[in-house]
């Protein structure tokens, strides 16, 4: 229990009503996107500046309270679930000023809790472009991004939100503040600290602002749709793109098994008898460029054996092509009660033989999964369809999800491509690195955070 | 109390199928305006859906907390209309509503006012009459244009509200009963004007009529209509929920129609949705009864452009008019583009849509009543689009939600009248 004195501190910190302590207010920060058993705050602080967030962190490292930061809560690892003795978490969602946005040099400075969408809106009406754009955007927020370095649609092409970051000034565990990077393009003061704050999944310093790049946006773009009998005909088909020295900003790919699903959810006249179908849009910053690159990527789908590729002529066409994979995620996750959603990447090589392996994996477990996914950058989705009630049935989602990260690093693959590690996936992670590798991340945790308070049990384990 | 908890909880266990399907994405914080306000994770669909997963699993004892989280919401359904899992969102919440409500008793208040009033119609509707020839005393007129009037002496319950005074004739004085036949239409339709229409927008009750004999469509109305309902059952009270739907099932049944036709968003997605979603208690003849009635159920607006097909030629010029969708409307029946098209057939109308049109308005029902600074706070961000998008008419589909945005503009002291749409179609007949 965390004394009243204690809560009274925090009251006269933040205001009685950022403070939260009721039974219900707490129980609502308990869990996050992930499937995986909540765990209830003893305290729930919602700073408002960035001064009150500093002393906040202080506050906790005084009275050794472990601090869970939670942006919107949308991670699908387990990151923001607090921790079980004295648990207590901080809300961001107050902080959420973007700070500056330059034009002339091309960066801006946000608070940690602004949203990825408003944020990317907002850039946008100054002509400018912040390409990364996870499926959550619209309530996800910069610090979860930065500290997930989430990804998104338009990876392969434009990177993830780690080639956006140019600095991230931020609270230790003791509450003093810590600068690294800057607004230049160049800059070498001091370590790197912000990239090993990238990913960190708040366990190495809490961000207080972060300085992310900013690129002029592609003015034309062209998207299309391949069908195809045999999903080494899909995959050849990106190799083959790619080869050609073309870079399309989506390239995206749904499974006979996830297209069944749509169809049964949409009824939009979609192939369920095809084995894979690709969704590839080209974009640039030039029109004539863009439909130079379109035409190319039509003729190779074409020679690599797609049984048939329709080309957007509009916005309005563009936008119904893009309807099946809007909606892979809705229908998949309708089918069923629980929606597991995975994240394990592979060389863009190994496509083919992951998503046999993952048919072969739903078969061996009696299990209903459909896989959709990046397939420009190898992170696929295998969503596992399944009843979390159903004791025996999870217990076959465990093996399931087990094999399947097996078959990932065994084909020279990863864990996870953008969902983060959390709490899901720490216990695999040496599998996929060293022993050392683990030691080596906890000395460094140890290091700067000597209590083990910042977000503990998350990524490294200990 | 632990007994009892444990019964709350076996209750609650009812909705566990639909509540599993929730997968706690979290999406629905970009559309929930009250979480928008208060930035409180308890207050927007996931919160609340887990908590009262918490009370049926019993892992958590505050069930009044939990309580006044569920009541934390406009039922305007954002949520459900953007969630990627398809889940029922306001299915859990009214259903939760009568369990919780049930269980912790409804407040003194709230029970005089259901039991004692909204279901004896007669008794109701003759208090309000009285309550119009002396409202007079009490307010003074704020607002010409919206024709709305704020409290002359700052009585509790009016607050700093701007709230229309209830009309001097309520429609149902106006225009006690009717039953005329289809003419060349060859349609028959029942017409349930709503409380809100009948007691503070008889004008807009009356627009309705004007247009459909204009159409030549027949028309059903009875006397002694009551209440659709929603605002007892959104208070958790399901027993005068129910006998309201009974006395309006029975009197509707007594002529033949093709349609039962409302002005009133609210009132159209009560008799269409929650009617029969609320009906599974009921012996199978009366279930069946209340799914055919509601079947037949449908904005006024919507039988207008999908039925009868009518007439409307292009963007006129004259007065701008925007429009708001009432959640209602588009969120729970999915209606947006029929009552657009019938405003800009007006030919002296210009149509400008406003910055988020869907965006709920705050009003809510009894969330006005129990959280009126929200409340506000929402609906002034809807003025504010309606300000920006410079129209002198904000037309809409719901008299709840003229109510609101009357109040909104008329404390601003905005010069923008509002209006039915209908009216507005009226007007170009
Ligand atoms: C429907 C859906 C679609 C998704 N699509 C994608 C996708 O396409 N690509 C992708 O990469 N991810 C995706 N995700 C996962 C998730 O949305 C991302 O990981 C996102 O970046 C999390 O942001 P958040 O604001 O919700 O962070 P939270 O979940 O609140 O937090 C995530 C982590 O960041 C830490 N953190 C937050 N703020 C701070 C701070 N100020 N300082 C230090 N640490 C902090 C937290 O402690 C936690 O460990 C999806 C999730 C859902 C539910
Ligand atoms: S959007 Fe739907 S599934 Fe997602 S958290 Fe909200 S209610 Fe649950
Ligand atoms: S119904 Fe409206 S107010 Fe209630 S939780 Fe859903 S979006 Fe929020
Ligand atoms: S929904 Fe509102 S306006 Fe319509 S009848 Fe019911 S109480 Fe009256």
């Amino acid at each position: 229990m965390i004394s009243t004195s204690l809560i009274s501190a925090f009251q006269t910190l933040l205001g009685k009503e950022n403070v939260l302590d009721s039974e219900a207010d707490r129980h609502s920060y308990a869990y996050d996107a992930a499937v995986l058993e909540p765990v209830v705050p003893e305290l729930v602080l919602r700073p408002t500046t960035s001064e009150q967030l500093g002393k906040t962190v202080a506050l906790c490292f005084e009275n050794d309270l472990p601090m869970t930061v939670r942006g919107a809560g949308t991670n699908l690892s387990g990151g923001t679930i607090p921790t079980k003795e004295k648990g207590v978490v901080i809300l961001t969602n107050g902080l959420n000023k973007i700070l500056e946005i330059n034009e002339q040099d091309l960066y801006a400075v946000v608070e940690p809790g602004v949203v990825t969408a408003k944020f990317a809106a907002e850039v946008a009406k100054r002509g400018l472009f912040y390409p990364p754009d996870p499926g959550s955007q619209a309530v996800s927020t910069l610090g979860g991004n930065v500290s997930e370095n989430a990804g998104g649609l338009r990876g392969l092409k434009y990177g993830v939100t780690k080639d956006y970051v140019m600095g991230i000034n931020f609270w230790n565990a003791q509450g003093e503040y810590v600068k690294s990077g800057g607004r230049t393009v160049k800059c070498v003061t001091g370590l790197n600290i912000s990239q090993l704050m990238v990913g960190s999944e708040g366990t190495l310093g809490v961000f207080d602002q972060i300085i992310l790049k900013l690129v002029p946006p592609p003015v034309a773009s062209k998207a299309m749709l391949a069908e195809f009998d045999d999903i080494d005909k899909a995959s050849q088909t990106v190799a083959a793109i790619i080869a050609a020295k073309i870079v399309p900003c989506t390239l995206e790919l749904l499974d006979n098994a996830t297209i069944n699903y749509v169809e049964a959810f949409t009824k939009a006249g979609l192939p369920t008898d095809a084995a894979a179908i690709l969704l590839i849009e080209v974009d640039g910053g030039h029109e004539a460029l863009v439909e130079d690159d379109a035409a190319k990527v039509l003729d190779i789908c074409k020679k690599e054996g797609a049984r048939r590729v329709v080309l957007a002529k509009d916005a309005a066409e563009k936008n119904k092509l893009w309807e099946a994979r809007r909606n892979a995620l809705p229908a998949l996750a309708r089918a069923r009660p629980t929606t597991v959603l995975e994240d394990a990447t592979v060389p863009r090589s190994q496509i083919p033989a992951m998503i046999r392996a993952i048919n072969k994996i739903a078969e061996k477990y009696r299990l209903q999964i459909g896989t959709f996914g990046h397939a420009g950058d190898g992170n696929l989705h295998p969503t596992i369809l399944t009843d979390r009630r159903d004791k025996e049935e999870f217990h076959r989602v465990e093996l399931a999800v087990d094999e399947i990260f097996d078959v990932a690093l065994s084909l020279g693959g990863t864990l996870s491509g953008e969902h983060g590690i959390g709490l899901a996936k720490a216990k695999w992670l040496e599998k996929e690195t060293t022993r050392a590798t683990i030691i080596y991340s906890r000395t460094i945790k140890k290091a700067v955070d000597p209590k083990y308070l910042l977000n503990p049990g998350k990524v490294i384990g200990g | 109390m632990t007994q009892d908890l444990h019964s709350l909880a076996r209750m609650l266990m009812e909705l566990d199928d639909q509540m599993v399907a929730c997968m706690k994405c979290g999406m629905c914080q970009a559309v929930c305006p009250v979480f928008a306000e208060t930035m409180r994770e308890g207050d927007v669909a996931r919160g609340k859906i887990a908590l009262l997963e918490d009370l049926a699993h019993e892992m958590i004892r505050d069930a009044e907390g939990v309580q006044q989280k569920l009541n934390m919401c406009l039922l305007c359904g954002s949520c459900a209309a953007n969630c990627p899992s398809g889940v029922k969102v306001l299915d859990i919440f009214l259903k939760a509503r009568v369990i919780v409500n049930t269980y912790m008793g409804l407040s003194p208040t709230k029970k005089a006012i259901f039991k004692g009033l909204l279901t004896k119609p007669a008794l109701f509707n003759s208090l309000l009459d009285v309550a119009s020839k002396f409202q007079g005393l009490f307010t003074k007129p704020a607002s010409d244009v919206i024709g709305s009037s704020c409290a002359r002496i700052q009585a509790p319950v009016i607050g700093g509200r701007h709230f229309m005074p209830l009309a001097k004739k309520p429609l149902r004085k106006l225009v006690p009963s009717m039953s005329t036949r289809p003419g060349k239409s060859g349609y028959r339709v029942a017409f349930f004007p709503g409380c809100v229409v009948d007691k503070i927008y008889p004008h807009v009750g009356q627009a309705a009529l004007r247009v459909l004999e204009h159409h030549e469509v027949g028309v059903y109305l009875p006397a002694g209509q009551a209440c659709c309902g929603i605002p007892a059952l959104s208070s958790g009270d399901k027993e005068s929920f129910d006998q309201l739907v009974l006395h309006n099932l029975e009197l509707f049944e007594k002529e033949h129609f093709d349609y039962l036709l409302t002005p009133c968003a609210t009132c159209s997605a009560t008799i269409h949705e929650i009617w029969p979603l609320m009906s599974g208690d009921k012996k199978e003849s009366l279930r069946d009864r209340i799914q055919a009635m509601a079947e037949r159920t449908m904005d006024i607006g919507q039988f207008l452009v999908d039925v009868l097909h009518v007439e409307v030629p292009t963007q006129g010029s004259g007065t701008r008019v925007t429009y708001h969708d009432p959640c209602h409307l588009k969120k729970s029946l999915k209606v947006s583009e029929q009552p657009r098209a019938l405003l800009r057939s007006n030919p002296t109308v210009q149509f400008v849509e406003m910055a988020e049109a869907d965006r709920c308005c705050g009003c809510g029902g009894s969330f006005n009543l129990q959280h009126y600074d929200l409340s506000k706070d929402i609906g002034a961000q809807k003025r504010n689009n309606i300000v920006a998008s410079g129209a002198e008419v904000v037309a809409t589909g719901c008299p709840a939600c003229m109510l609101q945005i009357s109040d909104m503009l008329s404390q601003h002291g905005d010069r923008v009248a509002v209006k039915h749409f209908i009216e507005v179609y009226a007007e170009s007949l």
